[in-house]
This record gives structure tokens, sequence and C-alpha cells, in this order.
């Protein structure tokens, strides 16, 4: 089991003035007599590329779910850019963008009717335009625009996912599995998009399998049987389970005590 | 409730209502053609009935007695039969429905004034088809002997009986059946094709997974519901809207009533239909149960709301379940109106049925809806 102190170092000094836009704190969810996530607590910093981590069951999705307002905690609190999940699950929704991990828009509608339906659902109206054109650019769809989304390869469906997505500006984006089935080129040019949108400003929420993926994040959350078992850089969580040890190693270990 | 936001689901639903041509083609395609199917293939009065004629008789009276049965107009003379057995030969063979036997003796004993037999065999397999011309054969055979008695006690001819018995069909006097049915077929289609497209749409969300990507949008559950509802009012009204004009262009239904009303009270079914369909999408996870969930409304709708059958002739269990049907309810108000040209001042009890409906079923599903969405 991790080190105790390590859960309590989360920052270093260098943090200290950047802002905290997600903050949970002693976050409690039971489902009836079951405690699906248990008193966790962290903050995640303005700009952060941040992974959850964690068997399934582990309480990563129900953890992610009441950061989205879509699950009121039972004890505890949360919040997300300064708004507080259980009393204003709307403002949160308004501030956050969600990628799910199956690719969840619509296969009969074109790339843009896509973003120009997202854009509408988040109020974007004089702006859609300007905002339609940033997200074709950025995400390199511009030459297929006016294409259906099903016959699209993975590669293109996650990024119109993220596209649609991010048109409203969100302060925080969910990525919820995001790579599974996309191949290593647009897997590479996905985490690139990523890394730039963290840079701007946006931070970045990720929960994930793939522990080669893992190292890629500023810092990770892992749970495991609804607790917080270790916080903190990969190099850092790796060091707290033992020094030679990978996070899939870690993580094969727990899945093999979980079942 | 936000406009903005509504309109976008609203706008996206007919994008993808435009695209999937199959179930656009069911929703326009399907009315018309039950339509043309109903109006014009599905009689329920019984004309013509292949008749084969074994006159024994020979004679000017026999000829004169079949004419009077072929004039009726639910035998046609389909050729002779040279015995009995011939007759019942090309009943059982399926050659003829019914067979009119006149005796060798018929012509003499009918100028002696004596009884003259005369038998009228009717496959009566279906007994609906065999009614009408059973009727027709009873009523030949009575104004025959009208004639005769009144011959015999040397009235003048087309002197005035004592009694004099007219019946008036109202509403549709030439009895046709696309006039009665034509309005039933708006009720069922509204109904069935309703719920199984709003059904289908929202499961469709649900194993898309695009229902998990609406729910973290600031859309709310209220806003998904009524935006993907919406378009499917519209398609309703179209429907209708065809069915009357095809209605009337080519089995000339009239609209007797007000058609403002027509349309208020059909909103009301719509609206009573989508909340099944959403029910039914709340219960069945995947299209194909949703499918099948709403072809168990499917049959009590065709058999127990009147749509064909008459529901004073059920048994009173299959009355009451009708009752709880609100296609029941609109037939009566839809025939009322379209037929009879009647309004609210008649139909209000059935209106108020419909309205309760409405909020019944809409109510509860939204609900379920809700909680589902959580």
């Amino acid at each position: 089991m991790p080190d105790a102190g390590l859960v309590a170092a989360i920052h270093t000094p260098a943090d200290a003035d950047r802002e905290r836009v997600v903050r949970l704190a002693g976050l409690t969810k039971r489902f009836g007599k079951v405690v699906a996530v248990s008193e966790v607590s962290f903050d995640i910093l303005a700009g952060e590329i941040f992974g959850i981590l964690g068997p399934n069951g582990s309480g990563k999705t129900t953890t992610i779910r009441m950061l989205c307002g879509l699950l009121i905690p039972s004890a505890g609190s949360a919040s997300v850019a300064g708004h507080d999940v259980a009393t204003e699950p709307d403002r949160v929704k308004t501030c956050i963008g969600y990628m799910s991990q199956a690719f969840g828009l619509y296969r009969d509608l074109t790339v843009e009717e896509n973003m120009r339906f997202y854009g509408g659902l988040y109020g974007l109206e004089r702006e859609l335009e300007a905002r339609i054109a940033w997200a074709l650019s950025r995400m390199e769809l511009q030459e297929i625009a006016e294409r259906l989304a099903a016959p699209l390869s993975g590669g293109q469906k996650q990024r119109l996912a993220l596209a649609c997505a991010m048109l409203h500006r969100p302060s925080v984006l969910f990525l919820d599995e995001p790579t599974a089935g996309v191949d290593p080129g647009a897997r590479r040019l996905f985490w690139h998009i990523i890394r730039g949108l963290a840079a701007e400003g946006t931070t970045i929420i990720v929960t994930t399998h793939y522990m080669d993926e893992a190292e890629r994040f500023d810092r990770v959350a892992f749970m495991f049987r609804g607790k917080l078992i270790g916080l903190g850089t990969p190099a850092e969580v790796r060091a707290s389970f033992g020094a030679d040890l990978t996070l899939e190693d870690i993580f094969v270990n727990l899945q093999g005590q979980g079942a | 409730m936000n406009l903005g936001r509504l309109r976008a689901i609203v706008w996206k639903e007919f994008i993808q209502m435009r695209r999937d041509r199959a179930t656009l083609g069911m929703m326009l395609g399907v009315p018309v053609m039950q339509l043309l199917l109903f109006g014009y293939a599905i009689r329920q009065e019984v004309r013509n009935l292949p008749t084969i004629v074994y006159d024994a008789s020979r004679s000017q009276q026999s000829r004169a007695l079949v004419q009077r049965f072929e004039a009726t107009g639910n035998f046609r003379m389909r050729g002779q039969a040279f015995s009995y057995a011939d007759a019942i030969e090309a009943i059982d063979a399926g050659r003829a429905r019914a067979a009119i036997v006149v005796p060798e003796d018929f012509a003499r004993r009918v100028k002696r004034g004596r009884p003259a037999q005369v038998q009228v065999l009717v496959d009566a397999t279906d007994p609906t088809a065999s009614q009408a011309a059973i009727g027709a054969a009873q009523m030949v055979g009575q104004a025959e002997n009208v004639e005769h008695m009144l011959s015999r006690i040397g009235a003048p001819r087309g002197a005035g009986l004592p009694m004099d018995v007219r019946v008036r069909p109202l509403y549709n006097p030439a009895l046709k059946s696309a006039l009665f049915i034509v309005p039933g077929i708006i009720g069922m289609i509204l109904s069935n094709i309703l719920i199984l497209v709003t059904a289908m749409s929202i499961v469709r969300e649900r194993e898309h997974g695009t229902l998990e990507q609406l729910i973290v949008t600031p859309l709310s559950p209220s806003e998904i519901m009524l935006g993907k509802i919406a378009p499917y009012v519209v398609v309703g009204l179209v429907q209708i809207t065809a069915v009357l004009i095809v209605g009337h262009l080519l089995f000339g239904v009239p609209v007797r009533g007000n058609l403002l009303l027509v349309y208020g009270v059909s909103l009301l079914f719509i609206v009573a239909n989508l909340g099944l369909g959403l029910f039914i999408s709340t219960l069945a996870k995947a299209q194909a149960p949703a499918m099948q969930a709403s072809f168990f409304f499917l049959l009590p709708n065709v058999l127990l709301s009147g749509f064909m059958f008459p529901r004073e002739a059920m048994p009173p269990l299959a009355r009451d379940i009708g009752y709880a049907l609100p296609l029941t309810h609109y037939l009566q108000v839809i025939r009322g109106i379209v037929l009879k040209g009647v309004g609210l001042q008649e139909l209000w009890p059935q209106c108020l049925a419909l309205v309760g409906f409405a909020i019944l079923y809409f109510t509860f599903s939204a609900l379920r809806f809700h909680k589902q969405l959580e």
C-alpha cells in the first residue's frame, strides 16, 4: 500500500499560485449499502492533464459522473470551475466538455451539422460560425466538414467528438477512455491537440485503462475499491508502490486483488 | 426550458428524419397504402356473391325469380347446374358461394296458388360474408309473397300496404364502408406509427450512446423529451392531412364537422400516443424489443377499438379493455366529427377521456424518462 504521506503531498510550491479548478473534499457516493466512492479528496489545477486511473469498479466513473453534475454526492463536496456540483449542476454543465468512450455523436449528421447541433445546445449564437471554423481547423477536420460522421475513421470521429466538446470553450474537459480503438498515428495527433488545449489553460481530466498512456499525464489519481490510494505525478505514484514497478504492474496487481 | 436548445434539438431531429429514408417512407407511405388497401380492397358488405342456379322448372316464373335475386346485387349468377348434386358440388369446390334451387313443379304450383318451394343454399363458413346474402334472399321471398297475396285478394298493382316501414340510413346512406373506414384509419395510423417511431427514436439515442452525450450538456430531460417529440407531432398532423385529402378525393369522404376540431382532438390523441411511445422507450433497452413492445399495442387497437369490429357485439370484458385504449375514444370522436358533423357538445365525454389519457400517459412516461436519465 502507498505511503500515507504521499496523498498529502499534493502540490509542489510552484503550483501554489495556480488556480484550483476542480476540488474534491471528502467526496462520497453510496448506492444503497454499496459505497462506490469513499471520502476522496484532491484538487486539480488549471491547465493540468490529470488522469484518474483504476480497474473496473474502482469508482472512477462514479467520481467523474459526480463532477459532471450527473450524480448527487451522498457526502462531502466537489466544485468545478467554482460551481458546487450538488447545488449548481446546471452551471457546472455549461462550463465542462465531455467526451464519452463510445462515439456519442450522430452518425447520420455531417461533421459540421454535429458541431452546429452541439453549439446550439450550449447557446452559442453569433459566435457559432467562428467557433465551428476554429474547431474545424484546430481538430484538422476542414476537409471532411461536409461528410457524414458514420464512415469516418476512429481518429476522425474522436477529433469530431473533441471538437463538439470544446465549442463552448469549457474550462474543464472530461475524456472518458479517449483512445480506445484509435490507431497510433491518430492517437499521437489527438494527444498533440490535447496538450495544446491544456497549454492554453483548459483543464483536462482523463480516465483510462491504458497505463502506457498514463505516463503522458501531469498528475494521476489512482483509485481502488472506491478509495484514493495514490496521487501525484506518474513517477511519484510508481515510487510509492515500489521502485521497480511500472504503473501497469501496479494496475495488474490491483486487478488481481479485486478479483 | 430554453428555446435555443429546444430549437437545436428539433432541427437535428428533422435532419435525421430526412436522412432516414426507410422511416420517412414508412411514415408517409404506410398511411396512404393502408388507406388504399382498406378503402378499395376491404369491404365489409359482401356483394356479388358468385351464385349457381339449378332451375329445374325452366319456366318464365322461375327465370323472373332468379332475376329478382340478381337485382338485389347480392348474387352474381355464375352459370347453371344441371342437378341438385351438381349445385352442391359447385359450392363444395368453391366455384360458387351460393346456389338457387328451383324445383320442377315451381311454375305449376305458383299458377295454382299452392305453396311453391325455392331453396337458397349459402356457404356460411364466413358468417359476415354470408349474412348479407341470407338477408337478401329472405327479402326476395317476402316481396314475392306480398305481391302474390295482393294479386290474390284482387288489389290493384301498386296499391298501398297497410303498414309502411321505411329505413333511412343516416350519415352514410349508401352504406359505403369506406366512409366508416377512412376516419378510422387516421386513428390507426396515428397510434401505431407514432408509438413505434417515437419509441425507436429515443431507444436509438440510447443504443448509440448519444443520449449519454446529451445529458452532460445543459439540455434538461424535459427539453430532450419535448425536442424529440415535437417533430413527430408535426408528422402526425401531416399524416392526418394526407389521409383526409386522399380519402376525400378517392372515396368521397366528407368532413361534415369543424376541421379545426378534427385537428384539435387529433393533437390530444397524438400527445397521448407519443406519451405511450416514450413509455415504451423507457422499458426497452434496444430497438428490437422496442418494436416488439409497440406491436403489443397493435392487435388490441385493431380488434377492440371498434376500428373494424363493432364494439356492441363484444363480451363485456373485451369492451372494458377497449375503453382503456385511447383509440376507442378517438374513433368515436373522429367519426362523429367527420361523418355526423357533430361537435364538442355531443362528443365532450370522449374528448375528456382523451385529455385524461394524454395527461396520464405523458406524465407517467415523463416521470419514468426523467428518473432513468438521472
